[in-house]
C-alpha cells in the first residue's frame, strides 16, 4: 500500500502589514497533530502568546526553560486566565528584522477525551531562547489556534504557516 | 495536494570521516528546510560542537544557546561570526558507539530577509557530561540560501548522517 502523505500544509499566513494576532480557524480533526511554525519580528519587547478555541478561561499553564545569552531560568504559569496571559513565550524581544523563530507541537489535537499539551521551541539571537511545554485543560478538539502579542505587533512579513501530521 | 515535507538530498559519512558536508545547488521552491543529524567526531572531547554556514560565507553569524548537562542549565551568546555555532555531537571521548541528535530548522530560506534558525540537539553518554540544548541563530544577509554546510573541529566519523529535508506550505 501506497504511503500516504503524513505532513501536509493546512494553512499559512504571510502578514501584509503589521498585526497583534493571526487565528488559524476551521482546523479539520483529520490529522494526528499539529505543527505551527513562525518566523517573526515584533514591534515591541513582549511575549508572545497562544491559545485555543477562543477559549480566555484560566484554563492554560506553561512550564519554561529559558536562556538570555548570559543566564538560564525556568519559570511556570498555572490557571493564565485572559486573552494577553494565557500561554507567554517570552522570547519574541523587538528583534530588528524576522529574527525570531518558533516551532509549535500539539500533540493529539483532536481528541475529545484528554487535556492538550504542547511542545515548543523557540528563539531569536538578540533576544531570548526557549523551551516551553503548556497544557489546555479542555477535553475539546481543537479547531482554532490564535498567536498574538502580548502588546504591540508582529511586524510586516512575518509568517505562520500551520501544517497538520497524520498518523496514516 | 502537495506533499508538505519533501526529501532533497542525504549524506552519510563514510571510512576515515569528513571534516565537512556540504549540501549544495538546493533549490528555493520551498518555504523552510529541516536538517536531521545524527553524528560523531573525532576529536577528543566528550561532548564536542560543529558549525553551520551557508553559501560558503563566513560573516554575519548570531546565536545564543540554552542547554542543560544533567545538573545546571546555562544560556550563552555565542562569540563567533564566521559562522553559526551549532550544539551538540559527542567526541571521540564520549561513549563508545553514541551519536548526537540534532534537528535545525530554517524558515523562509529562500526569501530575501535575514534567516534566523532554531534547532535542537543532544548528547546521551550513559555516564556523565550529557547535553540537551537549543539554539538560535541568525544569518544577516538577504541572500537566498543555496548552499548548507556542516563542519567539525576534527571530523564527522563514519556512519553520521545528515538528512536534507525541504516543507512547502503549499
Amino acid at each position: 500500500m501506497a504511503a500516504g502523505n503524513t505532513y501536509v500544509a493546512l494553512a499559512s499566513n504571510t502578514l501584509s502589514s503589521a498585526a497583534a494576532s493571526v487565528t488559524f480557524s476551521s482546523i479539520s480533526g483529520a490529522y494526528t497533530d499539529l505543527v505551527l511554525i513562525c518566523n517573526i519580528g515584533a514591534s515591541a519587547s513582549t511575549s508572545v502568546n497562544f491559545g485555543f478555541n477562543g477559549d480566555t478561561g484560566t484554563n492554560y499553564s506553561t512550564t519554561i526553560l529559558t536562556g538570555n545569552g548570559t543566564t538560564a531560568a525556568s519559570a511556570r504559569t498555572s490557571t493564565a486566565s485572559n486573552s494577553t496571559d494565557y500561554i507567554a513565550f517570552y522570547t519574541a524581544g523587538a528583534p530588528s528584522g524576522l529574527t525570531g523563530s518558533m516551532i509549535f507541537n500539539v500533540m493529539n489535537y483532536a481528541n475529545t477525551t484528554t487535556n492538550k499539551t504542547i511542545l515548543a521551541r523557540s528563539g531569536s539571537d538578540s533576544k531570548e531562547i526557549d523551551l516551553v511545554v503548556g497544557l489546555w485543560r479542555s477535553t475539546a478538539a481543537i479547531t482554532s489556534i490564535v498567536i498574538g502579542m502580548q502588546t504591540g505587533n508582529f511586524i510586516t512579513g512575518s509568517t505562520f504557516t500551520l501544517y497538520g501530521i497524520a498518523a496514516a | 495536494m502537495a506533499i508538505a515535507y519533501n526529501f532533497i538530498a542525504s549524506s552519510i559519512v563514510g571510512s576515515g570521516g569528513t571534516a565537512t558536508v556540504t549540501f549544495s545547488s538546493i533549490a528555493g521552491t520551498y518555504t523552510d528546510l529541516l536538517v536531521k543529524i545524527s553524528a560523531r567526531t573525532d576529536r577528543a572531547s566528550t561532548n564536542d560542537y560543529f558549525s553551520m554556514k551557508f553559501n560558503s560565507n563566513s560573516a554575519n553569524y548570531s546565536d545564543r544557546s540554552l542547554y542543560g548537562n544533567g545538573s545546571a542549565a546555562t544560556s550563552e551568546t555565542g562569540n563567533s561570526t564566521t559562522a553559526a555555532f551549532m550544539f551538540a555531537v559527542p567526541g571521540a571521548s564520549n561513549t563508545a558507539s553514541a551519536f548526537g541528535n540534532a534537528d535545525i530548522y530554517i524558515p523562509n530560506y529562500a526569501s530575501a530577509n535575514y534567516k534566523s534558525v532554531s534547532s535542537d540537539a543532544v548528547i546521551e553518554n550513559n555516564a556523565t557530561a550529557a547535553i540537551a540544548g537549543l539554539n538560535a541563530n541568525l544569518w544577516s544577509n538577504t541572500a537566498a540560501i543555496t548552499s548548507v554546510s556542516f563542519t567539525a573541529i576534527g571530523s564527522f566519523i563514519q556512519y553520521s548522517s545528515f538528512y536534507l529535508y525541504g516543507v512547502l506550505k503549499y
